[in-house]
């Protein structure tokens, strides 16, 4: 396959940064998009030129490090799949392709596809703790949970973080991955101790990192290689409603 | 603290957007099956405009109360439309809608146009200001043999020019379109969807925007066809 990249070069953080075009010839139908990407790289490391700057880790579709907006859609558009995983074979001898970094506020581009995605930690960290006894390992089912419960809390909890959520939204909308990270836990009994907290600070957190807001248009749930559910938006609103009227984090910092 | 958490939180507005709009929501509903007497004659909606006017109790708290949610819509609205803008400050070269639906995509611009819409309609059938009427009738003026405001030959001369029907029928189309994506919408942002009937709570959005639409236009459309006269 013969194909053409516009590619988002960038120097680094304070550079303006342009398209810029390049050819990808030779590759094999059953390579990686990334692995298409390593041979453009060889290719202009031999030419002495800077090669392409993009994230990638495992590989295999489980990390969350791999951030392309592949053809104006992030991770490229084949639904349940990160960009690592999208193979050349989805594509067409001769394609034009375009690549772009994760484009928000809260994702600074640090050198061409590479972006700053450190502002997920901070939401994360805001998030707390769960309370864990200390002691012998629990008896195996001492603590009942519905196979319904625990489905929905592990079908939250495959969010893998990457950000494809925020760079698909036309509001740049952390959303989805919130909504993912506040469920998983809050619909577990370990998570529901803290659950009140957790979610007044990762919202607040969310809001600070100046991501934009949910207009419900469904692009995240679209786009999402794990394919975690916008129902878990409506309950991310569900538990923070439920946080602020019962207000018991304001009670406790109150003494009361 | 629970107001700061509201009205300064991203979630906070989005509750203010869904409760603002419903209670407009149902302003929409309870309007339309008032204006739809029409079709009952002169001396229903005469009589039902006639029990508006003369029970102050009924329409000032009405007036003041849909002032605040609109005006409540429209802060939420800008502040958190400035907010995303501010969220993304260097725009994709190539990008690709996504499942996002057209309504979705355009809910500012519906609503500027319906806003732009209802200062329209008040001053042609609120402050019945002649000049907007196009037809150059006082509608202070028209009165049925009861002494009643006429309600129903002051609709039938309002939408008689075609100019003023199809303004309606703009303004109505634009609030189908936002009504198809907000109704849903209000739901999720206050959290009140789920797996079970989150489908079905989508598609009821859709053809309950299109029956407002049908029932609102039906107006207009029974007026400049001559299927309803004056009388």
């Amino acid at each position: 396959m013969n194909l053409t990249l516009k590619v988002w070069r960038q120097k680094n953080a304070t550079d303006a940064g342009a398209m810029v075009t390049y050819k990808a010839d030779n590759i094999i139908p059953d390579m990686s998009f990334l692995e298409m990407l390593d041979v453009v790289n060889e290719d202009l490391l031999l030419r002495g030129e800077d090669p392409i700057a993009f994230d990638s880790d495992c590989r295999e579709g489980i990390c969350g490090t791999c951030s392309l907006v592949i053809d104006g859609i992030a991770h490229g558009g084949q639904r349940g799949t990160t960009a690592c995983q999208l193979h050349m074979r989805h594509f067409n001898d001769g394609d034009v392709i375009t690549i772009e970094p994760w484009r928000a506020k809260a994702f600074p581009v640090l050198k061409d596809l590479v972006t700053d995605r450190s502002s997920f930690d901070r939401i994360i960290q805001s998030g707390g703790f769960v309370s864990v006894n200390t002691g012998g390992t629990p008896d195996a089912n001492a603590l009942p949970i519905s196979k319904l419960d625990s489905d929905e809390s592990m079908d939250a909890a495959q969010c893998i973080g990457c950000g494809a959520c925020v760079a698909a939204c036309k509001n740049a909308s952390a959303m989805l991955f919130v909504s993912a990270k506040v469920s998983h836990l809050a619909l577990l009994p370990q998570g529901r101790a803290e659950a009140e907290t957790r979610v007044l600070n990762m919202v607040r957190t969310m809001d600070k990192e100046g991501f934009g807001n949910c207009t419900v248009t469904g692009s995240c749930e679209a786009v999402c290689p794990k394919e975690i559910s916008l129902d878990f938006i409506a309950k991310l609103n569900r538990e923070y409603g439920k946080a602020v009227l019962v207000n018991r984090a304001e009670r406790q910092n109150a003494g009361a | 603290m629970i107001l700061t958490r509201i009205f300064h939180s991203s979630l906070g507005k989005k509750y203010i957007m869904a409760i603002t709009g419903g209670a407009m929501f149902l302003f929409v509903v309870a309007h339309l099956l008032g204006n739809l007497q029409i079709f009952l004659g002169p001396e229903a909606i005469n009589r039902y405009g006639h029990f508006l006017q003369s029970n102050m109790e009924i329409v000032w708290p009405a007036r003041i109360g849909l002032l605040i949610m609109i005006g409540l819509h429209i802060w939420s609205a800008i502040s958190l439309a400035a907010e995303n803008k501010a969220a993304r400050p260097i725009a994709y070269v190539n990008t690709k809608t996504v499942a996002a639906s057209y309504a979705s995509r355009t809910m500012m611009m519906s609503g500027l146009i319906i806003f732009a819409f209802i200062l329209y309609h008040l001053l042609h059938y609120t402050v019945q200001a002649p000049v907007v009427n196009l037809k150059h009738v006082d509608f202070r003026t028209l009165h049925d043999p009861e002494h009643r405001h006429d309600v129903y030959n002051m609709m039938i001369i309002g939408f008689s020019h075609p100019a003023v029907c199809a303004i309606y029928l703009i303004g109505m189309a634009l609030l189908c379109l936002h009504l198809s994506h907000g109704v849903n919408s209000m739901f999720q942002s206050l959290g009140w969807r789920k797996k079970t009937y989150g489908e079905c709570l989508s598609k009821a959005a859709r053809v309950i925007a299109a029956l407002i639409f049908v029932g609102y236009a039906s107006i207009p459309i029974a007026v400049i066809t001559r299927f309803l006269v004056q009388k």
